[in-house]
């Protein structure tokens, strides 16, 4: 933090002695925050030109609360006590409520009209942006210094160049001295040397920060020389690819993590009406029996609502579970070989569910909370950034799926699904308890769901509705993928999300959706059993 | 008496427009001509519920058709009811004329609102009456045709077809919520004045409109009924019942089902078109699978392949709804769930079936 040690020791007696001055010159403010010094005085004062030469002696002090005072400030939370003259942080401003001051000491607002809030003009607005930006240069954190270099993009002056240079000649970081040359570059395109500016257009040739773009738009606009101006010219046109394409990423991006929702919601209803050929349009609502048992969970655990997912995954696919067993023995199993008889009485099932939801939670949506480390972004440049929760959605998909392809293919369940699947009389003497398989594939068809319900969760509001809102997705899914095979599943959920995103910003959120369905429909005209068909005599059925 | 004869073999057919007729008759009349303290009195009100109760009467006929005669569980029914029932309703927003909130006489109220400046192409032609009424069957008709020429020639069926059926009134919600659509978004079309030069106010208009339903479901019952009466009503049964034998016979299985299908996507249209000026308002909802659904379900509780257990499902279904949405309205959905779960474990034959059965069984123990 000391890279300026000279200048900020000069700096310290300028301002020491600024203080004297002010402690004689205005006897009035006689009490001074102690912990300040002489800017809290300058602080309080109405002039907005004292304000900022206090915001200044921060800086010069190198004060160490200088950043949250800067905060505080931005945040309008920076109050004085008018009599006392001494500054408070009040977050909320009502009678009553509690006002801190900086030591930490706690007062109760009697008054409102006793505090007074530290006013902000634009200019000093600014003043606070360069000088936050110019303390996280120092900071510790490359990734820190690498944002405050980003924010300084915004507004160059010769004060910030000078900053700037003096930075690159002790920084340590690749892509800091990377960034701190694209802000210099920046700064070169408004000089006239040709042979600066021509290194300046090669330093920001591929740089995909937006400032970079304004401003080799404004030179191309400007320039003199039609040599420069072509060789600007490519370099827009280079950066210009590099966005497409990383438009292109967040595309595909978008579109699986879409997909993967849908998979999630598809992939039980593919066991359940794919391996046992049940049509269960009860399987929304297990859906959403998942996303209500997520929040349940919260409510149980409100003080470790970070782990309060992990808990709610199994405990959805057991509740879901459960329920689909109980469906299964209670209605199912009377209706087995009569597919339309099932679709109804599921269809019934749904709705009481809805009702039962309805009454005991309230008709009303209700929100789950995000956990913070499903939260938040990865930035890989400034144009292409990773949704976290998008990212565990996709990667929740992808251990779902596995999760499932080695249940079916591995164990021993899995072996008695599918030989009671394809032919229930022949399994049956064998010796396999086909009654007992089929609760069982079935309570596993809806935990899945369930767990697609924790997921869901996540991403929309849960509410009695939510299971009407994915039961046709889920049913899409399926048959466009082919019946009883996961892998269809799998392929054709990722490759709907994608094009639906694809279409998105052509057609709009509504009209791609219909167009999906639309080609789904077209497409079970000319492919009547899916993209991946199951073949041999199971399949005529 | 050709018509009489299309009956003379069904018994619950012939019941069901007798007790019709009278209803057809007296109801009127004691609407208008019993005084109003008077407890025989019948209230303007119950006459448009009525009037309503038959039109979704005729619909739950037109389902019959495809699924009770030809095991086609369509899903999607609903659609073509709501579009016959937009068809009307477009008509019945151009005979709004100057008299809508803004004034405007050519434009309907949303479309003012939405700031467009002249009337959409597929408007034109819906101040005329003989042209909505033409629209009313042609639409739903030439969707019917489209969808399922595509369908039954690529010999989609059973829960395939069922679903996708689903999918495509799905698709059309979704497409009418739209606002650009032209079809007044998700507010629908309503504030409908007058039918003809009728006002939709009068009591007698109601009157006459609930007549009209009768009327057009009797027409429909003969017609559905006279079809199945007829060879093609019989290919029909056989597809139903063994469709690649019916196939192997040089039967044309998808031309049989392409026009039944027609024909009754053409009723629904009628039956949507009734039912809009009863209710005052059409809108997207019309277009939810659920509805479509509930449909079927009527039909599955009076019992398939009757044709009139399809009215008495959807009399009866319809009824139960209005009565638990006002007294116990939380309960409508676990009843109606219930109805369904019940009515397919044990009267897989819905409530017909299960009468006929109990007079089987007496004359059999008698």
């Amino acid at each position: 933090m000391k890279p300026f040690s000279f200048r900020a020791s000069y700096r310290y007696f300028l301002s020491s002695l600024f203080v004297i001055l002010t402690l004689f010159s205005a006897p009035a403010i006689a009490v001074i925050d102690s912990s300040l010094g002489g800017a809290s005085a300058l602080l309080m004062s109405k002039a907005f030109d004292n304000k900022s030469r206090g915001l200044d002696l921060l800086v010069e002090t190198s004060h160490p609360r200088t950043s949250e005072i800067l905060q505080l400030l931005s945040d309008s939370q920076l109050y004085y006590h008018k009599k006392d003259k001494r500054l408070f942080i009040i977050t909320h401003y009502v009678t009553g409520k509690v006002a801190k001051d900086l030591q930490g000491n706690e007062q109760v607002i009697k008054k409102k009209r006793d505090f007074k809030k530290v006013t902000l003009n634009n200019k000093m607005r600014g003043q606070i942006n360069r000088i936050q930006a110019e303390l996280g240069l120092n900071a510790d954190n490359p990734q820190q210094r690498e944002a405050a270099v980003r924010d300084l993009l915004k507004d160059i002056t010769p004060g910030t160049v000078a900053t700037l240079k003096t930075r690159f000649l002790i920084e340590e970081s690749k892509n800091v001295r990377e960034m701190i040359n694209i802000a210099l570059a920046i700064n070169d395109l408004k000089s006239s040397d040709d042979v600066l500016l021509s290194n300046a257009i090669e330093q920001l040739d591929g740089s995909l920060e937006q400032e970079s773009r304004s401003a080799l738009v404004a030179f191309v606009s400007t320039a003199q020389s039609p040599l420069l101006k072509k060789q600007a010219q490519i370099a827009l046109k280079g950066i210009e690819d590099k966005v497409q394409y990383y438009g292109w990423l967040e595309t595909l991006y978008f579109g699986l993590s879409l997909g993967s929702v849908l998979v999630l919601a598809g992939i039980g209803l593919a066991i359940t009406f794919g391996v046992m050929g049940v049509i269960n349009m009860a399987h929304g609502e297990l859906i959403m029996i998942g996303a209500y048992t997520t929040y349940v969970i919260q409510l149980l655990m409100p003080d470790h609502i970070e782990w309060s997912i992990l808990v709610a995954i199994p405990a959805a696919f057991v509740v879901s579970g459960l329920v689909g067993i109980a469906i299964e023995r209670g209605v199912i199993r009377f209706l087995y070989g009569r597919p339309l008889e099932t679709l109804l009485a599921t269809f019934g099932i749904s709705l009481i569910l809805q009702q039962a939801v309805r009454s005991l939670f309230s008709p009303l949506n209700r929100s789950v909370e995000t956990p913070d480390w499903m939260s938040g972004l990865i930035q890989i440049n400034p144009v292409f950034s990773l949704t976290l929760s998008r990212l565990y959605i996709i990667l929740f998909c992808l251990v779902v799926f596995v999760a499932l392809l080695l249940v079916l293919k591995k164990t021993a369940l899995g072996l008695q699904v599918r030989a009671v699947s394809q032919n229930r009389a022949m399994a049956r003497s064998m010796g396999i308890r086909s009654n007992r398989v089929d609760a069982l594939t079935f309570g596993l068809g809806s935990g899945v769901a369930g767990i697609a319900g924790v997921a869901l969760s996540q991403l929309t509001n849960v509410g009695p509705n939510m299971g009407q809102a994915y039961i046709i997705d889920s049913f899409m899914v399926v048959v466009f993928g082919g019946v009883g095979n996961l892998w269809g599943t799998l392929v054709a959920g990722l490759s709907l999300g994608v094009a639906n995103k694809v279409l998105e910003p052509w057609a709009g959120a509504v009209l791609a959706k219909v167009l999906m369905l639309i080609f789904i429909i077209l497409f079970i005209q000319k492919r009547p059993r899916g993209l991946f068909p199951q073949r041999g005599r199971a399949a005529e059925g | 008496m050709g018509v009489l004869n299309i009956v003379k073999n069904d018994r619950g057919g012939q019941i069901m427009l007798g007790v019709l007729l009278v209803i057809t008759i007296l109801v009127p009349l004691l609407n208008l001509f019993v005084p109003e303290t008077n407890p025989l009195h019948v209230p303007t009100y119950t006459v448009t519920l009525m009037g309503k109760y038959l039109t979704l009467a005729l619909l739950a006929v037109a389902v019959d058709l495809v699924w009770g005669y030809l095991g086609i569980l369509t899903l999607g029914h609903g659609a073509f009811f709501a579009l016959g029932g937009y068809a009307m309703g477009m008509y019945l927003m151009r005979q709004i004329g100057d008299r809508g909130v803004y004034g405007n006489p050519e434009l309907p109220d949303f479309m003012v609102f939405l700031d467009w400046q002249e009337l959409p192409w597929f408007w034109q032609g819906f101040d005329q009456f003989w042209f909505a009424a033409i629209m009313i069957m042609l639409v739903p008709g030439v969707l019917a045709f489209i969808f399922g020429w595509l369908a039954f020639r690529s010999r989609v069926s059973g829960v395939y077809l069922s679903i996708i059926t689903q999918a495509m009134t799905y698709a059309l919600m979704l497409a009418f919520y739209r606002n650009e659509m032209g079809f007044g978004g998700n507010n629908g079309l309503t504030d409908f004045k007058d039918l003809v030069g009728f006002s939709l106010q009068e009591d007698t208009t109601r009157i006459g409109l609930f007549v009209l339903s009768a009327v057009a479901l009797a027409v429909g019952y003969l017609i559905c009924r006279h079809l199945m009466n007829s060879r093609l009503g019989r290919v029909c049964i056989a597809v139903r019942d063994a469709e690649s034998r019916a196939r192997f016979m040089g039967y044309r299985v998808e031309n049989v089902k392409l026009w039944i299908f027609v024909i009754s996507a053409m009723l629904a249209g009628v039956a949507g078109a009734l039912y809009v000026p009863q209710v005052g308002i059409i809108n997207p909802n019309e277009f939810s699978p659920i509805n479509s659904i509930e449909i079927v379900v009527w039909v599955a509780v009076g019992g398939r392949a009757t044709l009139y257990g399809a009215v008495i499902g959807a009399l009866l279904i319809n009824y139960a709804k209005t009565y638990f949405t006002a007294e116990l309205p939380d309960v409508w959905l676990f009843a109606l769930g219930g109805i369904f779960v019940l009515v397919t474990l044990l009267l897989p034959k819905g409530v017909t079936g299960f009468v006929a059965g109990l007079k089987q069984h007496k004359e059999v123990s008698a």
